[in-house]
């Protein structure tokens, strides 16, 4: 279990705990957090889970495939904190974590 | 803008009606929403049935676009199990298929589409199969297993990801494909090839020219497949896909305008100013290739969903999207970007051998669709060309020593 903080472009923060094997996006859809669209329900297909992990949490969420990395390549406003939410699988390490939500998703 | 008072009803419970009620409530508007589904759960992701599903990676919760209590804690009145089953739009009411009346201000209809069913006999034998709903997936999953073999009738998405679920379960497949070539449909030649030499490799056979003309069975359960050259293929199960329907009675019966599909613009109005269509069922226009269309995928579904909560909470229309569609088979990942309707010449890019190339259908020198295996940025890439309809540089295109940004910027 983790808990989680999305905080959207305009600064409203949402908290919610995500079970362990959960992605960060299927909590945030869950949920109904503005900001996260993932369209393709996580099949890494879309790019439209885009989020900027907390830099103090950046290294706990492990290594991107390549699949995310040629994905993530081609989203909007890609800094090298940037992941894709369908990605990060939910551990008990993760509790805590901060993600920051771009303006948009499209 | 729909008033605060106003009652917004959605038939259809599915990808597109689940998430305009969802989309309605994070939009910030405050009317009632009434949400009526045919089947007995909440909304849920259709695209999984045929693969994690299958496959026993995903489970109920997984699938759920939201978990139930969603709805009664956002004030969506959630109705399952219940059809719509006559619209009077004068007095705006829509009657329900349980004797009882939903009066509303605004509706929408998400009534989707259904599997084609072959009108031959045995079609009605245990053991034929179609692939739409949760309840279809289940009885799929039971009857695959290993030793069995499974017939899947139609080489298109449905069958060719079931077949691989099969596969990966230890069962059997054969597809038995009625034109020259699977995927016929849908994709061009060089795309058709590479999935049928991925599917032999993994074990499943094809038929193709291969037209099925009933269903052979023992003690009600079906045992073989028969085909018009005699032969019959014996199977534990088969899968019928060979497309869908749109769900338009209820438009068409209340008197909207339908053309194998309901008809609507580019803001999912129908012919009925306070009746909006949305997802599988509706016919729309395609401003990039100046046609109207019928699409069957999960980001039309999320479009025109967009289109009706924006109109609803008024909120400027969502910036038009360029289509797309995916389909995952093995460790194979396909990403479609627009449609093949009128290019005049198809171009690889990458070496089919490696496992990950794309191929762009161009009218002139604009890309028209993109079909992208394993390669996210000539999908990404694509999809941006075509929807920009910048002309592109094809020698580039075709030469991989080009990255697609660098193709793209030229």
């Amino acid at each position: 279990m983790a808990k989680i903080t999305y905080i959207e472009h305009d600064g409203t923060e949402h908290v919610h705990d995500g079970k362990t094997g959960l992605s960060v996006m299927e909590v945030a859809v869950k949920n109904n957090v503005p900001g996260i669209d993932a369209d393709c329900g996580g099949a890494c297909a879309c790019a439209t889970c885009h989020v900027y992990v907390d830099p103090a949490w950046l290294d706990k969420t492990g290594d991107k495939s390549a699949m995310e990395e040629s994905m993530l390549d081609f989203a909007e406003g890609v800094e090298p904190n940037s992941r894709l939410a369908c990605q990060i699988k939910i551990t008990d390490g993760l509790d805590g974590i901060v993600v920051r939500l771009p303006e948009s998703q499209h | 803008m729909t008033s605060a008072d106003a009652h917004v009803v959605i038939v259809g419970a599915g990808h597109a009606g689940g998430t305009l009620a969802a989309l309605l409530r994070q939009y910030g508007y405050a009317g009632a929403v009434t949400l009526v589904g045919e089947e007995p759960i909440p909304p849920y992701q259709r695209p999984p049935l045929s693969k994690a599903w299958l496959k026993g990676e995903a489970d109920a919760e997984s699938l759920a676009l939201k978990p139930l209590e969603f709805y009664a804690g956002n004030r969506i009145y959630f109705r399952p199990s219940v059809r719509g089953v006559g619209i009077d739009r004068a007095r705006k009411v829509l009657a329900l298929s349980d004797g009882s009346d939903l009066a509303y201000d605004v509706l929408v209809l998400a009534t989707g589409a259904r599997p084609i069913r072959l009108p031959i006999p045995g079609a009605d034998l245990d053991g034929v199969l179609e692939l739409r709903t949760a309840a279809d997936a289940e009885a799929l999953k039971a009857a695959l297993g290993p030793g069995r073999t499974m017939a899947v009738v139609g080489g298109g998405y449905i069958g060719l990801e079931a077949a691989a679920s099969a596969r990966a379960l230890g069962a059997d497949a054969v597809v038995l494909e009625r034109e020259p070539r699977i995927l016929a449909r849908v994709a061009g030649e060089v795309l058709s090839n590479f999935f049928r030499q991925a599917h032999e490799t993994h074990g499943v056979r094809f038929l193709t020219g291969a037209s099925v003309t009933g269903f052979r069975g023992e003690g009600g359960k079906v045992t073989g497949v028969e085909l018009a050259d005699g032969q019959v293929i014996d199977c534990d199960l088969a899968l019928v896909g060979v497309g869908a329907v749109p769900n338009q009675e209820l438009a068409q019966e209340a008197g909207l305008a339908v053309n194998r599909g309901v008809v609507v613009d580019l803001e999912a109005r129908t012919s009925d100013p306070a009746i909006f269509a949305i997802g599988d069922v509706t016919l729309r226009p395609m401003p990039i290739y100046g046609r109207d269309f019928r699409m069957e995928s999960v980001p039309n579904a999320l479009e025109q969903a967009k289109q009706v909560a924006c109109a609803i909470t008024g909120r400027p229309a969502p910036a038009g999207e360029t289509p797309w569609q995916w389909s995952d088979q093995y460790d194979i990942k396909l990403q479609i970007a627009g449609y093949n309707f009128d290019a005049d010449q198809s171009l690889v890019r990458g070496d089919p051998a490696s496992g990950h190339f794309a191929i762009f259908h161009l009218k002139g020198d604009q890309v028209q669709a993109v079909e992208a295996i394993n390669s996210p940025p000539e999908f990404m890439m694509g999809r941006q060309l075509i929807g920009s309809r910048r002309p592109v540089d094809k020698q580039r295109l075709a030469d991989t020593s080009f990255s697609m940004k660098e193709v793209a910027a030229a």
